[in-house]
């Protein structure tokens, strides 16, 4: 059966306080979700006060704080701070978001932060993606043709069919929209959950692609992509503002289209 | 501790290539259930009362007796493609799963003849 309680060595506990050294006067609480794998011990919440004074303004800037002047245990992924590497993907303040683009200022109260949801995790903010690179891999993104190209110049393309692919080729594959689908949740392992079926989107849009209609007999399935039942949290929570659900309705309907 | 590589897992049993005939399915029945759910809504509201008698003339009516099994069938349809959902969403180990959707299977069935049965048997006037 899904499971809807963690088991128990995943229960989270209170963990330590960090205070600020004294003197600050705009201070704000990060509650942080960390887990060693080195201990046997279970995760854990951590607190930090955070003088703001001395911190940039968004909540990566704050764990980058936290890991220079206050925690250097605290591990988490980040590569480019401005929303295109996807690498700090994470759950805070109840949402998948990126920490780079989210602005401390947007959050009410305490700052929680969180691991993105029902991934194994590795070491504190850092889940384990082997599974959804080897979904994305999975569904061969590349363009794939029988027509070789031309000798002499590019493949073209007309703008219109290039827009068609600019809001789904947006996709930083940061993992936000699967994590925060509960079909993925209970189905990862069969489901590819929405931020792998948008890049399938993206070749079977694709006016160069030449491989539609293995594209669509591999997706036809009623768990690779018909676990998804427009719960809509995927769209809702995109850091980039793209719309996977609409792609895995046009995915669907396209599937429909060609038996009628 | 499993050794195959996560894309194998991925790959897992190759694609059904099924999903879109029940997926069409819903959408069918439940427009059918939008139309049917609106006539038989209106059909109650104008019933002269809610006693035995008036019930049972409702129902011989010969439209009202075709429409009224459309609905108690396309509902048990719809329902069982529904309830099929649910396991497949919830329920991951093998022989409950298996066992829940036969036993949803037979009781939609059962429940679509029974329905059908009880109307046809005051509609005929057996």
């Amino acid at each position: 059966m899904a499971e809807f309680r963690l088991p128990p060595n995943s229960r989270i506990r209170k963990g330590k306080h960090f205070a600020v050294a004294n003197g600050a006067k705009n201070v704000r609480c990060f509650a942080v979700y960390r887990y060693d794998p080195d201990s046997d011990e279970n995760p854990r919440v951590d607190t930090y006060d955070v003088d703001m004074d001395t911190c940039g303004p968004m909540v990566l800037d704050a764990l980058i704080k936290i890991k220079n002047e206050i925690d250097s245990t605290l591990t988490f992924r980040r590569s480019c701070r401005e929303g295109i590497c996807g690498s700090c993907s994470m759950n805070i303040d109840g949402g998948n978001t990126l920490a780079c683009t989210l602005s401390i200022d947007d959050v009410k109260g305490n700052i929680r932060v969180y691991p993105l949801p029902h991934m194994p995790v590795i070491k504190d903010l850092v889940p384990d993606m082997t599974n959804f690179y080897a979904q994305y891999a999975s569904i061969k993104p590349w363009l794939q043709s029988r027509t070789p190209p031309p000798p002499n110049h590019e493949r073209l393309q007309s703008k219109e069919d290039q827009e068609r692919i600019d809001e789904p080729a947006a996709c930083i594959l940061c993992a936000c929209c699967s994590t925060a689908c509960p079909s993925y949740w209970w189905n990862s392992d069969r489901f590819l959950g929405p931020a792998v079926l948008l890049a399938a989107y993206r070749w079977l849009v694709d006016s160069r692609d030449e491989a539609t209609g293995e594209r669509l007999d591999e997706l036809e399935d009623p768990f690779r992509l018909y676990r998804c039942h427009t719960i809509m949290n995927c769209t809702q929570t995109c850091p980039k503002g793209l719309n996977p659900a609409r792609a895995i309705a046009e995915t669907k309907k396209m599937l429909a289209a060609r038996r009628h | 501790m499993s050794m195959r590589t996560p894309m194998a897992s991925v790959l897992g049993l190759g694609t059904a290539k099924d999903g879109t005939a029940d997926w069409w399915g819903q959408r069918v029945s439940a427009v059918a259930l939008i139309l049917l759910g609106l006539w038989f809504a209106v059909s109650i509201a104008n019933l002269d009362n809610l006693e035995h008698a008036s019930a049972v003339g409702f129902i011989a009516k010969p439209l009202n007796t075709v429409l009224l099994s459309l609905f108690c069938v396309t509902l048990a349809y719809h329902s069982c493609l529904g309830v099929q959902v649910v396991v497949e969403d919830y329920v991951h180990e093998p022989w409950i799963k298996v066992t829940s959707l036969m036993a949803s299977r037979f009781a939609h069935v059962f429940v679509a003849i029974v329905s059908v049965y009880a109307i046809l048997k005051i509609g005929l006037g057996a």
